[in-house]
């Protein structure tokens, strides 16, 4: 039984399956070889290309679209796989409009770069369709390595080191592997299960073992992991999140925007996820975006975000603010939530208007009140769990530029360090480099 | 608008587009559409002996090559003249021309390289009322093997024999059209000059294999596992096809002998091009082949409107414009120095100037903080290769030095006067020193 748009409070079922099937569908479809063919035959070949300096992990860009141009996309992976392990997800995720194709010569002269993603997933696509697992092991080094946390850094580390002849243990506190990657990434752009087909095609390369339901932590301390192997690589991600501070924020109804994604991507059934008429959600990044989108998406009828600053300073890209507006979410800057109201469950919310002084957010004193009956808070993540003993940096673990800490054989990468920006593709870079100054201490 | 009317060698066509011998006008349904469609002429499917036609290969006659996005640039094919029977083309021909008097209608002919069998069929064409006969003496397969096409085209002999019995045996204008699988055109076409013909049409298709299949290693196009080379034609062609047209149109011994220009034209700017060479009027095959017939409706409206801009009332205001600009290599003016000039404004930063002159010419393009390309004029020979590879049209430019100016490349101050390699001093046989 569906019920309607309008039907008020969180419930299921606000659209039939075939709504919720054509709403979750691919954001950027899969290029057939004809379409990958002229996309490809737009790249220029640039010098020293500017995007592959874009791009966190230096893919080789304009080599592996001349691999597809000259009808070789199995080759073309391997140029991106060589760089990125998780080329097909970052094909998927990535934001491209703030890397690569940001500082692609044709956005400059044409405001209409070479579609980088959509090339780097038809080469990807091809070869895992085909089967192929193009890297082999190195001649074993008898050297083993822990990794803490299965996301895409900790993945990253494990597929260079196990490649480099080294044995790898994935400590995972969930029950599944994948990280974000599963549990946080917009379900319309891992469809199919990719995340997971990802994840059994790159541990074909052997040498990993990875251990789920095993968190860091009392019972499993960075000391056990220390003396048991040779080296750790810490990759937790950021398990916890901010609070909004305001009397009510454990009315039913509020909710931090991570774990309904969470339970979005988790869920096999969307009809049987429930979801509020009137959304707000509190934040202006990717996670605010997705927590809308795919509110709207599941059939809210009422669906705002509340950013805090204008739209220059939103953290989410033009191309994100736009998709946002595309699917019918009403985008409020410079204003900031400052109560909220209800008997036990959320009702609204009172946002008061502000401006920006010396970088300093202030109320100007006009409110507004939104009906809302969910709210999603997503106004950031924060470490947790970091073990004690290891110097922290603006709350992130500190490392070096290959990913060190300020522990002895212990390393760290990905949203859980001190550096880069909090993308899927930083986490691969950070995991891959950490991996090869891994590597390069324990052969020295 | 412009009057596109054509009088080549006094047969007159609304416009100088005919479409050249070849499928496009195998047959009377083609031809008759290709009129509807406003071509100006059709040079008819070349027709052969009495008796049983040419069979052609029943498996794939075409091979090509792409540029982007599988746009054709180069063709090449295996068929034979006309695989019909004479008289059903020779009947074909006498209605088609009956109801299109104002359009050209050509015959075109190849038939064993004997007086007899020219003989034969030359009264038969006579009777279609056809404007005049094009000699196939081009297509270099199949039909060569059997000592005609491209046989005879490459024996100026043969050619000045065979056209003479033409000239002989039939009153109306005689076109030679040349094959280009020789090493100097000028020959052929003297020799077709001298048999007294009154124009040639060039080119026809170059001997080609376009590619090989890397599973069965077989030439494509592929017959049960085997390939012949086939002709090439269509833009990748134009340029070999224009040189020739050039050779003829500036050589002593041809100049002023009217020229049919074909090979690649595609556009109203490639006939135009053609035509500045000194063809009077021009053929196409490949790009009608790619597009269809209502092309020519685009080479009508941009011949017209370039003809209306430079204030040309009649195409024989610009043909043979460019011919006196054809000179050799040796009369090139070696005090004519410039150097490439990168528009910063339009320059969208690819690089690609800077790894054309850095890894393969003169190490002239500087790369600057920010991407930035500037080019170092004392290491700029002025090749163009950097404005050849810029994206961009418009972005490099050559610039000619001032006179009085002093290339910083070789110290030597730019001079007003002409000198060509026939008086420098570096070369051994240099005829001025004295
Ligand atoms: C909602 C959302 C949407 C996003 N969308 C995008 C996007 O579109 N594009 C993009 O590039 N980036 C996006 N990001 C950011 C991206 O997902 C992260 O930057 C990336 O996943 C970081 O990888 P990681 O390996 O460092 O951490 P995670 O992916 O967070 O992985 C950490 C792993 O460690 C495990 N773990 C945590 N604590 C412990 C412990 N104590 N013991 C053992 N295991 C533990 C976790 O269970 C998890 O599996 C998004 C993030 C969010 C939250
Ligand atoms: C399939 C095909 C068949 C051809 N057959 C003939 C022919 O029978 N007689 C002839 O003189 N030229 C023939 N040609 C050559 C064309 O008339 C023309 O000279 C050549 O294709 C170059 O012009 P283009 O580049 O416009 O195609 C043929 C060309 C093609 C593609
Ligand atoms: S013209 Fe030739 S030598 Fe001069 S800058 Fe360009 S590529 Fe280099």
């Amino acid at each position: 039984m569906a019920n309607s748009l309008m039907a008020s409070g969180i419930v299921a079922q606000r659209l039939n399956a075939e709504e919720l099937a054509s709403n979750f569908s691919d954001l950027h479809p899969a290029y057939a070889p004809h379409e990958a063919a002229v996309a490809a035959d737009r790249c220029y070949f640039c010098y020293d290309a500017p995007c592959t300096t874009a791009c966190p992990t230096d893919i080789d860009i304009p080599m592996f679209i001349r691999e597809i141009q000259t009808g070789n996309p199995e080759a073309a992976a391997r140029t991106i796989l060589e760089q990125n392990i998780l080329g097909g997800m970052c094909a998927r995720v990535c934001p491209t409009e703030t890397l690569c194709e940001e500082v692609c010569v044709r956005e400059t002269s044409e405001g209409k770069p070479v579609e980088i993603g959509r090339l780097q997933r038809f080469a990807t696509d091809t070869l895992m369709a085909a089967g192929v697992h193009p890297f082999e092991r190195a001649a074993l080094t008898g050297k083993r390595v822990a990794v803490v946390g299965a996301g895409p850094a900790g993945l990253a580390c494990a597929h260079r080191l196990a490649m480099l002849g080294h044995e790898v243990v994935i400590h995972e506190a969930k029950p599944k592997a994948g990280g974000l990657n599963n549990f946080g990434i917009a379900a319309y752009k891992s469809t199919d299960n990719f995340a997971d087909r990802e994840i059994e095609w790159l541990l074909q390369i052997g040498g990993i073992t990875i251990e789920t339901g095993k968190a860091l932590g009392p019972d499993l301390s960075l000391d056990h992991l220390t003396s048991g192997f040779d080296a750790v690589f810490l990759s937790i991600g950021l398990a916890g999140v901010n609070a909004l501070r305001l009397q009510g924020e454990d009315m039913k109804g509020m909710r931090d925007a991570v774990d309904f994604i969470e339970e979005l991507r988790s869920s096999s059934d969307l009809s049987t996820l429930p979801v509020g008429r009137n959304v707000v959600v509190i934040g202006g990044g990717m996670t605010a975006v997705d927590a809308a989108v795919q509110s709207k998406l599941l059939g809210a009828e009422n669906v705002t975000i509340a950013y805090r600053r204008g739209r220059d300073a939103m953290p989410a890209s033009g191309f994100e603010q736009d998709l946002a507006a595309a699917k019918g979410v009403k985008l409020m800057f410079n204003v900031m939530p400052v109560a909220l109201k209800g008997d036990g469950a959320v009702s609204a919310v009172e946002l008061e208007y502000t401006s920006v002084i010396d970088g300093k957010v202030t109320g100007t004193g006009e409110t507004i009140e939104l009906p809302a009956d969910q709210v999603f808070k997503a106004i950031g993540q924060t470490l947790r769990g970091a073990p004690d003993g290891l110097s922290l940096d603006g709350g992130k673990i500190t490392v070096n530029e290959v990913g060190r800490t300020s522990k002895d054989m212990v390393w760290a990468g990905g949203d859980c360090a001190s550096g880069g920006d909090d993308l899927t593709v930083t986490a691969v870079a950070e995991g891959r480099d950490a991996a090869m100054d891994i590597h390069a201490q324990l052969t020295s | 608008m412009a009057d596109l009317t054509s009088d080549f060698l006094g047969i007159k066509s609304p416009n100088p587009f005919w479409l050249a011998s070849a499928p496009p006008t195998d047959k009377e349904y083609n031809v008759r559409r290709a009129f509807e469609a406003g071509w100006g002429g059709v040079v008819w499917k070349t027709l052969g002996a009495e008796g049983p036609p040419v069979v052609n290969v029943n498996g794939p006659r075409y091979g090509a090559i792409y540029g982007a996005d599988r746009r054709l640039l180069g063709l090449n094919n295996i068929e034979l003249i006309t695989d019909r029977p004479l008289e059903t083309n020779l009947e074909e021909m006498a209605r088609v021309k009956a109801d299109y008097p104002d359009r050209a209608l050509i015959a075109s002919i190849m038939v064993p390289c004997d007086e007899a069998s020219w003989k034969a069929i030359l009264p038969r064409v006579a009777e279609t009322n056809a404007d005049g006969i094009e000699l196939n003496f081009g297509c270099p397969h199949g039909m060569s093997e059997r000592g005609m096409g491209a046989a005879v085209g490459q024996v100026p002999e043969y050619i000045e024999m065979v056209t003479r019995w033409c000239k002989q045996y039939y009153d109306r204008p005689v076109i030679v059209k040349l094959t280009p699988n020789i090493t100097d055109v000028r020959y052929p076409a003297r020799a077709a000059k001298n048999g007294g013909a009154d124009a040639v049409s060039l080119i026809n298709t170059i001997s080609s294999i376009t590619s090989v299949n890397l599973d069965s290693f077989s030439p494509e196009p592929s017959i049960d596992g085997k390939g012949s080379h086939g002709g090439y034609c269509g833009p990748a062609v134009k340029p070999i096809a224009m040189n020739m047209v050039a050779e003829i149109a500036r050589d002593a011994e041809t100049h002023g002998l009217p020229i049919s220009g074909i090979g690649g034209i595609t556009t109203w700017r490639d006939a135009a091009e053609f035509m500045a060479l000194g063809a009077g009027n021009v053929q196409v095959c490949t790009a009608a082949m790619t597009y269809g017939f209502r092309i020519v409706q685009e080479m009508i409206s941009g011949l017209s409107q370039w003809m209306d801009e430079k204030g040309y009332t009649s195409i024989d205001d610009f043909v043979g414009m460019a011919v006196p600009n054809v000179t050799d290599w040796q009369y090139l003016n070696l005090n004519y120095v410039a150097k490439a000039k990168i528009d910063q404004d339009a320059c969208i930063k690819c690089g690609r100037c800077y790894a054309a002159c850095e890894d393969t010419s003169h190490q002239a393009i500087w790369m600057k903080e920010g991407r930035v390309f500037e080019v170092n004029d004392a290491e700029c020979v002025a090749c163009n290769l950097c404005v050849e590879v810029c994206p961009v049209e418009g972005c490099i430019s050559m610039e000619p030095m001032e006179i009085g100016q002093t290339d910083p490349r070789t110290g030597r101050v730019v001079v007003e006067e002409y000198a060509n390699w026939t008086s420098h001093p570096n070369n051994p046989m240099s005829r001025a020193a004295e």
